[in-house]
């Protein structure tokens, strides 16, 4: 069980926390003016690397609040955590 | 006192396969030498005569996901398009022994899904009616019909999650992994199929939008065609030539007891309260937890899960009670976003691709195998892997089995 | 036969315990093994092995014995254990195993429980370097969790005689012991085992806290705990295994690792036998032959493996009459059961004990576990840890280090650099122990198996694999170790490669002639030693396993005899029987009383969430796929939320409250998720926008109030509330009082009827319930429940999500392109609505269903096909029934169904196969009743 840094409460345990996937994929600025392909993107696929993850996590049974995370995928190790908005933090695995 | 029943399992065979050096260049590369690596090596080699394959594995041979499932077979999915793929590979398992001339220890044992809500039941009388409408043997059967078929499933009405029946198809059961792999290999071998272990796939080149080679760590190995039976590696492999697939590898653990007397007759999996188990062969008690969160590629997973699992065991299997875990693992599984494969050709040219098969990929090693090489020899689907195509994320022809394969072993 | 030395050994010699092995008694003392109990009785013979029958004894001392496999049937049957980690007490039963045990057949009667703990050094294994490495964390201040699996701490210490600063080294571990338990912060967990090491510093550790004790066991105590410890620093001292050496019919009772038996001498004063024979590689085993000739052993040999014995040792050997060949080996024993002789060479050795060391492997398992990398060792023969871990680190003979003195002081350094690591450096030198240990076992020689019968020399004892096999295994092509243990299945027991895996490398490499140091061993996972499913499942077992979640009526529903439906967590009302009712009846009753004159149910699990803020209409104008900012305050609204996928998700009425506040009802079983979902997006996608999200499910209880005279029974609750249809609108709420208490009362109908939700606080939703019985009474109110519910919403066409929808259905599949905005730039799913494939004319659609005979109930879940016959499979299906009910109101059977190009078909006759007859049905508009919507108003 990892223990993940909330950037707002602290290490917690991970069984408080829910994964929320790849982050910085934002939402489209205007859906319709996509193809079909270009929403199939958007809607289905993310990166799915074998290193460094940039993610987002849900500190679902504390603050529940969302935040991003970089983690390494092959270790599990959280390199790095901050709060929606901020830029991914430069981190080395 | 005498060794007990079951202890017993066939030997291997004196030979299995050679380790040859990688040569300069092959008709096919099979990256991933994995179940469906080596199967589709085999079905090649066997139905189309295509023998100069290479399958290059990065570690040992099956030594990823096929030697970590619980190595569950059915065939009872709910959609058309599953139940055709599946159940052509139940139909293979069904005669693999003797195909391959090697004790596979396939054992139709039956599988059991247990239903918990009203809603379960609804749903699984609807799979049952497809699965007949399809031509696969299912059963719904009532609680007591559960407990005549596995009399230690908890059926009693006052625990949390009640069974309210379940759907059973006879002809499922599970099969021993390592031999399933070893006896493809050793029958791909003995056609000529090059396994080289320790091989790992570091770069791609192609050239005018067709592959032509595979760059390894023991060199340069040009290819005709590559196919790609990478599991949960599947996007980091695709991504060398820039191709982006819709998939999340996840740890998936599993975890085995010490030897026990048979007590365990079937396959049970409950979907709502989170089991699969069974008893294999030589007594142990083989358990799947739930798919851990997180992406992650370091074969292990998170605890609590494994506590969940337990927890979840004990509400349907009381009796499990003072057995003991001897083991636990972890493998990598690669999941789509319907929870079924993606099977078929690639953008680039002779780049075929068999992914997505997230917790469900044992039992298709004969059907996929097949299917794939099919698809390899032809450059074009089998009509079995023919829906399983990756532009059906663009079209929305989706084939949604989260119902059925929440935890699709 | 008596085994028992006359003195010495941690029993109580005056306390006689009385047990039962293989159903006959015998007796022992506390502080025994069942194994050492066993063995001082003279029972060798413990089972037999899995495969081969072969009879199995015991080999080790500790937990890294893998052959005495018992059945422990009193006081509760449990299987496979080791005698050797069973401590004996009186009454105890248990019997030999063939290689596999039962489960019982009654439940477990034992509670079983987990505890968190937090720490800044965790030191597992209580041997010299573990208990100076937890002393010297502990002086610095540091919070100090000690972690050792035996009864006691000392760790190799238990199993010898020697002296620590001139005094047994027992009264220094106990001072130890003693200043590390009164030292505050400091908790010292005996019988617990560290079996699993994860991420960030977690470790898993079960406590045996009541087995020994018996039927002496206190009811209401946790029998075993998992130990969730959370630690900034480990220090790993967990000690060495010693390794046998394999050479044919080394399976034998009686033969056993030379520290094991000096271990069995010292600690629990049982000889292994009367004439040993002793088979060496290195040092360590001159003190078991010499401690155990001082004890009456006749050692009729010690063999040593190494060109020259060492002189020291063989000078004291001779000095006690021992006979010492070296350059020799043991080809091969003799026996029916125990070992009644050895063979070196050509000589043979009559003898009941063969006492054998290969050398010594660290315990690395948790190292590894902990992702700490290996390294081989040629001098030692063994994988110790290979590089430093940031948070873990080793020390003493899990380094490969077996110098009592220098492990101590490992032991300290590590407790230094723990605490420090962690913040600690106050810590004053403790000092190290001085030992008068005579034998080390750096000195060794490095051999894995004696030439012979290779069929007979055995690998793993548990799974009867031996050198044949594994040989077999290389010639048949296999590289990789991990093959090889496939192969052979050797690892794959108790021992999980402890012992066995190191020696099948070793076997391996000199087959393949390759270099140990290339190999990479097979890789140790959790858990270290096995656990019982029943401590891992701990208490979340029962009502326990998952929360139950109860209305604040449901004391209500459970006195009038209500029938429960697990919906998600929740505790529903299924029905009502009455006395002689089964499901049909009592359902047919309650329709129709609803629908006749008025019925009531508690829908208090609708998920309710309070939406607030400036941008609140604009928030759910995106998440719901109709427009939700220009319902009017008082108003109310149904609708519909897609994933991004297009599909449908959730359903529900939105109420506007107040300007910038809403209240959003969704289903109950997907509330939290829904609720998650809001927020995902707020806080993910739009952090611009003002709006909070509080979810409010159980603050409200809501009581929806259904039928003709549901107006009735409100205004006789409610004098304050104008209840006609022009004061209270449908799809409008009012604040009011009802019963006396304040209310809010909705208009809105699930079941096509006038019906009014009544939502009081959840304080209140008992009274509030009672009052509108009581005013109901003149009208016959009924309370109904989720199935009648189903009913009434289905003759209606109402879809239920999760039931009419299952991922894969849009709201225009549903018929609902009503609630799908056309002029909304955009929502969520919008997009996807544009996809070929939802554009298809023969997808699936929400209709209805009437089977030809009025009086045939379609099963749910059946499918529907095109033909009266059905063709060969497969066989092309159109669709499959959603639900399906009798129906008071239609006075016939219906069913709502998902019909490929469904909307086309109405009129057409479709086939539904039940059991072995296709029944005919006509496809219809989902609504089948009160089309008109006349009974809305009343």
């Amino acid at each position: 069980m990892q223990l993940i840094p909330c950037p707002w409460c602290g290490p917690r345990e991970e069984a408080e926390f829910h994964y929320g996937g790849q982050a910085h994929v934002a939402y489209p600025e205007d859906p319709s003016a996509l193809t079909d392909e270009e929403w199939a993107r958007y809607v289905f696929f993310r990166d799915n690397p074998s290193g460094p993850f940039a993610e987002r996590w849900s500190h679902n049974a504390g603050c529940r609040r969302w935040f991003n995370a970089v983690r390494d995928t092959r270790t599990h190790d959280l390199l790095a955590v901050y709060r929606v908005g901020e830029p991914m933090p430069e981190v080395t695995a | 006192m005498t060794s007990p029943p079951g202890a017993h399992l066939p030997e291997h065979p004196d030979f299995l396969w050679d380790n040859p050096e990688p040569k300069s260049s092959y008709d096919v590369v099979i990256v991933g030498g994995g179940g469906h690596g080596i199967a589709t090596a085999y079905y090649l080699a066997k139905v189309h005569g295509i023998t100069n394959v290479a399958v290059l594995e990065k570690g040992w041979l099956a030594g990823g996901n096929m030697a970590r499932n619980t190595t569950i077979i059915r065939s009872n999915y709910l959609w058309d398009e599953s139940s055709g793929i599946y159940e052509h590979s139940l139909k293979l398992w069904e005669g693999l022994e003797e195909d391959l001339g090697y004790p596979i220890l396939f054992d139709q044992r039956g599988v059991l899904n247990l239903a918990h809500s009203l809603q379960d039941v609804r749903d699984s009388v609807r799979r049952v009616n497809a699965n007949r409408l399809n031509g696969i043997d299912a059963e719904w059967v009532d609680p007591a019909g559960v407990k005549e078929i596995c009399p230690i499933v908890n059926t009693s009405p006052d625990v949390r999650y009640p069974v309210l029946g379940a759907t059973y198809q006879p002809r499922a059961g599970i099969a021993k992994h390592d031999y399933v792999a070893w006896g493809y290999a050793r029958a791909a071998h003995a056609m000529g199929v090059d396994l080289i272990q320790n091989c790992e796939v570091t770069g791609m080149e192609t050239s005018g939008g067709r592959i032509t080679a595979v760059e390894t760590s023991r060199g340069r190995i040009a290819a005709g065609k590559v196919a790609l039976c990478a599991a949960g590696h599947s996007s980091v492999l695709a991504e060398m030539v820039g191709l982006r697939l819709p998939l999340a590898s996840h740890p998936l653990q599993a975890l085995v007891s010490e030897l026990l007397e048979p007590v365990h007759p079937t396959v049970v999996m409950s979907n709502a309260v989170h089991v699969y188990v069974s008893q294999a062969h030589k007594g142990e008690l083989v358990m799947g937890a739930g798919i851990d969160s997180y992406n992650g590629y370091g074969q292990r997973g998170s605890f609590h899960i494994i506590e969940q699992q337990m927890s979840a065991a004990l509400e349907l299997f009381p009796v499990f009670a003072r057995a003991h875990l001897l083991r636990t693992w972890a493998g990598i599984v690669d999941v789509s976003p319907d929870a079924s494969p993606i099977v078929g050709l690639t953008p680039v040219g002779g780049l075929y691709l068999n992914c997505g098969w997230g917790t469900g990929g044992f039992k298709a090693t004969p059907g996929v195998g097949d299917c794939f090489a099919h698809t390899i020899a032809h450059d074009k689907p089998h009509p079995f892997n023919e829906p399983f195509t990756l532009e059906r994320f663009t079209t929305g022809a989706l084939v949604d089995e989260h119902g059925a394969a929440a935890v699709a072993h | 036969m008596n085994l028992r030395t006359g003195t010495g050994g941690s029993i109580d010699r005056n306390t006689l315990l009385h047990f039962t092995f293989d159903g006959r008694a015998y007796t022992g003392h506390p502080g025994d093994t069942l194994a050492s109990a066993l063995l001082a009785n003279g029972v060798h013979e413990i089972g037999s092995s899995v495969k081969l029958g072969r009879p199995r004894g015991v080999v080790a001392a500790g937990s890294e014995d893998s052959t005495s496999l018992v059945q422990v049937e009193a006081p509760f049957s449990e299987p496979m254990l080791l005698a050797t980690t069973v401590e004996l007490h009186d009454g105890l039963r248990a019997r030999g195993l063939a290689g596999q045990g039962r489960l019982a057949a009654e439940p477990d009667p034992a509670r079983y429980d987990a505890k968190h703990e937090h720490c800044d050094v965790l030191v597992v294994g209580a041997g010299p370097a573990g208990l100076v490495a937890a002393l010297t964390a502990a002086r610095s201040g540091a919070r100090v969790v000690l972690v050792d699996e035996q009864n006691q701490a000392g760790g190799a210490l238990l199993g010898v005689d020697e002296y620590l600063d001139d005094r047994p080294s027992a009264e220094w571990v106990a001072d130890v012991v003693a200043e590390l338990k009164s030292t505050p912060g400091v908790l010292v967990l005996e019988r617990t085992t560290a079996f699993g090491m994860y991420q960030d510093g977690f470790v898993l550790a079960l406590q045996k806290r009541t087995d020994h004790l018996g039927f002496a066991a206190p009811a209401g105590v946790a029998r075993q705990r998992v130990w969730r410890i959370r630690t900034r620093q480990t220090v790993l001292a967990t000690g060495a295994h010693e390794r046998p050496v394999v050479f044919p019919d080394n399976d034998r009772p009686g033969i056993m690792l030379a520290s094991s038996a000096r271990t069995f001498l010292h600690r629990y004063g049982v000889l292994p036998g009367s004439r040993a024979v002793v088979f060496t590689t290195n040092d360590s085993a001159y003190c078991a032959a010499i401690d155990l000739a001082e004890s009456g052993v006749d050692i009729a040999l010690v063999v040593d493996a190494r060109p020259e014995a060492p002189a020291r040792l063989a000078a004291e050997c001779a000095a006690r009459g021992i006979e010492v060949r070296a350059g020799q080996v043991v080809t091969g024993t003799e026996g029916s059961g125990r070992v009644s002789a050895v063979h070196v060479g050509d000589t043979r050795i009559a003898c009941d004990a063969l006492l054998v060391s290969g050398g010594w492997n660290p315990v690395v398992s948790l190292f590894s576990q902990a992702r700490g990398k290996l390294r081989y060792d040629a001098e030692l023969g063994a994988f110790v840890p290979g590089g430093e871990l940031s948070t873990v680190r080793v020390a003493g003979s899990a380094t490969g280090e077996l110098d009592l003195t220098a492990c101590a002081c490992q032991g300290r350094d590590a407790g230094l650099l723990a605490a420090a690591a962690a913040g600690f450096t106050s810590g004053g030198q403790v000092p190290l122990p001085a030992s008068d240990s005579r034998c080390t076992a750096r000195s060794g020689l490095v051999l894995w198996r004696v030439p012979g019968d290779d069929d007979a020399s055995f690998v793993d004892l548990q799974r009867d694999s031996t050198v044949a096999d594994v040989l077999r295994a290389t010639g048949a092509g296999l590289r990789s170790l991990e093959h090889v243990k496939r192969y052979t299945t050797i690892g794959t027991a108790h021992d999980q490669g402890k012992t066995s895996g190191m020696i099948a490398a070793g076997i391996v490499a000199e087959a393949l002639g390759v270099e140990l140091a290339e190999q990479r061993p097979t890789t140790f996972r959790p858990p270290y030693t096995s656990v019982s499913f029943a401590a891992l499942a701990g208490r979340d077992r029962g009502d326990l396993h998952d929360p139950v979640r109860v209305t604040a009526i449901h004391p209500w529903h459970v006195a009038h005899g209500a029938l429960f439906e697990d919906v998600g967590q929740w505790k529903r009302p299924w029905y009502y029987p009455r006395a002689g009712e089964d499901l049909h009846t009592a359902v047919l009753r309650e329709c129709r009383a609803t629908r006749e004159s008025v019925g009531m149910m508690d829908g208090s699990t609708l998920g309710k969430i309070d939406v607030q803020g400036r941008d609140a209409g604009k928030f759910l104008d995106m998440l719901y796929t109709n427009m939700m900012s220009t319902l009017k305050v008082g108003r109310i609204r149904y609708g519909v939320m897609c994933g991004v996928d297009g599909m449908v998700i959730d359903d529900g009425t939105v109420i506007r409250v107040g300007e910038e506040r809403y209240l959003v009802t969704t289903t109950t079983g997907n509330a939290a998720k829904i609720l998650d979902w809001m927020e995902e997006w707020l806080q993910t996608e739009w952090p611009h926008l003002d709006v909070h999200c509080t979810s409010v499910t159980e603050h409200w209880a809501t009581i929806p109030l259904v039928g003709p005279r549901s107006r009735d029974v409100l205004a006789a609750v409610a004098p304050g509330l104008d209840v006609s249809n022009e004061a209270f609108e449908f799809m409008t709420w009012h604040d009011t009082e009802v019963a006396g208490v304040p209310a809010r009362v909705c208009r809105i109908s699930f079941s096509g009827e006038l019906a009014y939700e009544i939502n009081v606080t959840a304080w209140h939703g008992v009274a509030v319930w009672e009052a509108l019985m009581a005013a109901g009474e003149p009208y016959g109110i009924t309370p109904y429940g989720t199935e009648t519910m189903h009913v009434l919403r289905a003759e209606k066409g109402y879809p239920i999500i999760g039931q009419e929808t299952d991922a894969t259905v849009t709201p225009q599949d549903l018929g609902m392109s009503w609630a799908v905005s056309k002029k909304k730039p955009d929502f969520i799913g919008k997009r996807s609505f544009a996809r070929a494939e939802n554009n298809r004319t023969d997808r699936k659609q929400l209709v209805g269903l009437l089977p030809a005979d009025p009086g045939v109930l379609l099963p749910e879940g059946s499918q529907i096909v095109e033909t009266d016959r059905l063709p060969e499979p497969p066989v092309r299906m159109l669709g499959h029934v959603t639900s399906s009910y009798p129906s008071a109101a239609l006075g016939r059977t219906f069913a709502l169904a998902l019909v490929r190009s469904g909307h086309e078909r109405i009129g057409e006759t479709l086939y539904v196969p039940v059991e072995d007859s296709l029944v005919p049905v006509t496809v219809t508009e989902s609504v089948l009743y009160d089309k008109e919507g006349a009974r809305r108003d009343g």
